[in-house]
């Protein structure tokens, strides 16, 4: 018995695998367990091989874990391509349906168990049966979890199909079942513990949007992306449901510009993009910074440069998130630290946009965007868009005014009595155009003062742990460290977890409290040029011996990893 | 009941001093869109005039309104995004030949089809005034003046009434910054215009194309009634030679709103995740 079982579905186009892997998800959730699936697909637009990776637990989790215990290959395909996703170990088992040929090389050189399956064969018994049914069958009866609670899923599931679809689907799963009682044992769930808690099955894209809907957000122009889209799909029904409006623009210079557009006339607004848009965005973000408009802009991650690896993950977008602006342009960056975290980052950060008068860009990535977890229903974290306005018609009206809090009251048209004119260039506290150093020194000063001003609580990071190791990271790398600590925890090795969720501004006084007593420190992230580790360099003072594990995407870091790293310093 | 008095041209000016170089046609254009304002009798606070980057970019801060001067080339984004935000208000827009129809190309083709109701004036000087004198999408391919293209383009310029036409613009005049009454009654009309209503104001720059002094020459009004049917306005600017003032179109097709109905509660949008 474990508290976690890992399983990959895969197969060629048309197979079933993801349809499989939903299925099994949901009746896991079903069953009262939490979980997580990813999605690894080729480049094909349609149909193609895909890999669907599941993961069971009793305890809510937000990382892959080492190696999948079952692997059910619907046919071979292009295995060949997921082979690295795919970590066996001597324990893990193969169903292989005989049908489909010999185990490949790439697959058979993890060294794991097999057993035949005929899939295929059993699913042509069954007027109408698929082999994916038959497949789930045997992986829910092998890993423990209730074929009860599969059966409850696709009654929901198949309601409008008719009775015919659903009898047939049940027999498949029941053959599959029956078949995997002669088949060798993985380890087991535990029996679970959790009743009838009521469970969310939300991708990290939906969590976004959620959270963006929650804190307040009624305009959202954008341009669709890989791996950003379905953060769009999720919000247009939803806000033309709840009174906003979304609008495809034409290219991301425009969508940030209406948004921009939309925020000035008084809406909470927002875009969504992946790396390349948020090249496009950057001359306008700095605007938005210039002119004090509040906006989110939330991107998605994948691999870079250039168009890159549209699919998958990477998180090498920090440096233009953090430095991509030209001129002094202070800002906020956020990156919330898993798929659940994505509704309170970009939620908080409609609240911190708004309050601040500031552009804020969430860097969220393809890892924790599209994979679906089964979680606790997310609590209300109170965070809503509240901007300070002023009166009407009051009295010397100053858009750009030097306040102590540095924010001063943004009038919205409509107003009476206080008309302006928003602007990027420098400008007097009026809003009128000034090239004088008096002027930009001040309104250098308000714009930074009034970021680093704020209280932003304990929000700044995920703090969790204690020990003279810590390990700094950040994004969705954060569900393998905290695994990798609570394992070394286990072996009577002490770290401590920072994940920093507030990227920008930097708060190396709240770093200062976090690091005392620490005396070794690991960083871990996912790009090739180590960026998050400079950006800490830079701004953050780092004690004792520093150590990086840093690599690009493709590939997700993995919780052994990180374990092996703090077991060697130990 | 309180009578307001209606208000003036003055009332629509700020009192920051142009930029602008002495005769040059966009204080024409500023007297123009301020005449209209007075004419159209909106609250001050309703009206939204957003603009780009350019010598002639520099006209919402002249006036009295709410403005947004954003950066080179996204002036009609910017627009787009407060008139569908907030419907309820008077959305201008204006720029250069080179902001709306270079950097900006993009947008205006789109602005045109999206027919979002707005009025958009591109104050067009067949230059770069702000950047000190160089070639636009509308300067002849001849014109050698310029330091960066000594030889002239040798590109053919854009006719902006046509790339209008062709991408779907709802209402499409032409007006010269010497007659600044005229222009004003065709923003005017612009605004009551529903739709996406786009006017090239011919506007001279007299420091970086002094010939242009001679525009005045060569306008001529144009018919009284303007087509309503994209052939017939497409077979009259076919023989189109540029100084035709006036409506040029005048279509019917509805403007871009999307429609806002609260019909669910977060409540109801949030069970989908409950398994
Ligand atoms: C991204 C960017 N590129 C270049 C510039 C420099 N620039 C400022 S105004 C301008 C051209 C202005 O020409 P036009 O729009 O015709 O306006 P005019 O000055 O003639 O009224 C250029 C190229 C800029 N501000 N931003
Ligand atoms: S340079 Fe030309 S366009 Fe610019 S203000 Fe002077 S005359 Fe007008
Ligand atoms: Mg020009």
């Amino acid at each position: 018995m474990s508290y976690s079982i890992s399983v990959a579905l895969t197969g060629s186009g048309g197979a079933g695998a993801m349809t499989a892997g939903q299925i099994l998800l949901d009746s896991a959730a079903q069953a009262g367990f939490y979980g997580l699936m990813t999605r690894s697909m080729g480049p094909q637009i349609r149909g193609g091989e895909a890999a669907a990776l599941v993961r069971i637990s009793s305890v809510p989790i937000s990382s892959l874990d080492d190696h999948y215990d079952l692997l059910v290959p619907f046919d071979w395909g292009n295995i060949n391509r997921f082979s690295a996703e795919l970590p066996l170990s001597s324990s893990s088992l193969i169903l292989a349906d005989p049908e489909q040929g010999d185990v490949p090389p790439s697959i058979a050189g993890y060294g794991a168990r097999v057993a035949a399956l005929p899939l295929k064969a059993l699913a042509g018994a069954i007027p109408g049966g698929r082999a994916n049914m038959v497949g789930l069958g045997a992986v829910a009866t092998l890993i423990g979890l209730p074929i009860a609670s599969v059966i409850a899923v696709l009654t929901k599931q198949l309601a409008r199909k008719g009775e015919e679809v659903l009898a047939a689907s049940t027999a498949c799963l029941e053959a599959g079942a029956q078949a995997a009682a002669g088949l060798p044992s993985v380890t087991k769930l535990p029996s679970q513990p959790h009743g009838e808690a009521l469970r969310w099955n939300i991708s990290g894209n939906e969590a976004a949007g959620l959270g963006a809907l929650r804190g307040g957000i009624k305009f959202v122009a954008a341009y669709p992306i890989t791996p950003a889209t379905e953060v769009l799909e999720w919000l247009a029904p939803a806000l033309e449901k709840t009174g906003g409006a979304l609008v495809q623009a034409e290219d991301e210079l425009a969508s940030i510009n209406m948004v921009i557009g939309g925020s000035f006339a008084g809406l909470p607004s927002l875009t969504a993009t992946s790396g390349p848009g948020l090249s496009l965005m950057t001359e306008s973000i700095g605007l938005a910074v210039a002119s004090e408009t509040p906006l989110v802009v939330i991107d998605v991650m994948r691999g870079g440069p250039s168009t890159g690896i549209p699919t998958k993950s990477e998180q090498s977008d920090l440096n233009i998130a953090v430095y991509g602006l030209h001129g002094d342009a202070p800002h906020v960056v956020v990156a919330p630290n898993s798929a659940t975290d994505c509704l309170f980052a970009t939620q908080w950060s409609v609240h911190l946009a708004e309050a601040l008068q500031t552009p804020a860009i969430v860097l969220s990535d393809q890892a924790m965007g599209q994979s679906r977890v089964v979680i606790d229903k997310p609590a209300e974290n109170g965070f809503v868009a509240q901007r300070l306005v002023p009166e009407a018609d009051a009295p010397g009206y100053q858009r750009y005014a030097l306040t102590n809090s540095g924010v001063s009251p943004m009038a919205i048209p409509g107003m009476a009595g206080n008309n302006y004119v928003a602007d990027g260039l420098e400008h007097n506290e009026r809003g009128t155009p000034s090239s004088q150093a008096s002027d930009h020194l001040a309104q250098l000063d308000k714009r930074a003062g009034k970021l680093d001003a704020f209280d932003y609580g304990e929000h700044w990071a995920d703090i969790e742990g204690d020990g003279e190791i810590a390990v700094i990271t950040w994004g969705s790398v954060t569900g393998p460290v905290r695994e990798a600590i609570g394992r070394a925890r286990a072996k009577g090795i002490k770290a401590k977890m920072i994940s920093l969720r507030l990227i920008l501004p930097t708060r190396p006084a709240q770093m200062q409290e976090a690091l005392k007593g620490v005396k070794k420190v690991l960083v871990v992230e996912q790009s090739h040029s180590q960026q998050f580790h400079k950006f800490l360099r830079g701004h953050y003072d780092l004690p004792g011996d520093v150590l990086v594990v840093s690599r690009p995407g493709p590939l997700p870091i993995r919780p052994a990893e990180i374990e092996t790293r703090l077991a060697a310093w130990k | 009941m309180t009578i307001q008095s209606p208000l003036t041209v003055q009332d629509f000016k700020s009192d920051v001093k142009p930029i602008w170089c002495p005769g040059c046609g966009d204080h024409a254009v500023l007297l123009a869109v301020t005449k209209a304002l007075v004419e159209l009798n909106t609250p001050r606070e309703q009206i939204a005039f957003i603009s780009g980057i350019g010598c002639s970019s520099r006209i919402p801060a002249y006036t009295n309104v709410y403005g947004f001067h954003g950066v080179h080339g996204r002036a009609l984004a910017i627009a787009a995004g407060v008139k569908l935000a907030r419907p309820d208000l008077t959305v201008l827009v204006a720029g250069g030949d080179g902001d709306g129809l270079s950097i900006g190309g993009n947008h205006f083709m789109h602005a045109c089809r999206r027919n979002v109701d707005m009025t958009y004036v591109i104050m067009d000087n067949e230059v770069y005034g702000m950047t000190k004198g160089q070639a636009s999408p509308t300067t002849a391919p001849d014109w050698c003046n310029s330091k960066l293209t000594p030889h002239g383009t040798g590109v053919s310029p854009v006719e902006p009434v046509r790339l209008a036409l062709a991408a779907g613009a709802n209402f499409i005049a032409r007006g010269f910054a010497g007659n600044p009454n005229d222009v004003a009654r065709l923003i005017v009309e612009g605004v009551h215009h529903p739709g996406f209503s786009f006017i090239q104001v011919l506007s001279p720059c007299v420091t970086y194309r002094p010939e242009q002094r001679e525009w005045k020459q060569s306008v001529h009004a144009g018919q009284d009634q303007p087509p309503q049917l994209v052939a017939e306005a497409m077979h009259r600017l076919a023989s189109d030679d540029g100084f035709t003032t006036g409506v040029l179109f005048a279509g019917n097709r509805p403007a871009f709103m999307p429609e806002r109905k609260v019909t669910a509660s977060f409540a109801d949008i949030e069970k989908k995740f409950a398994s």
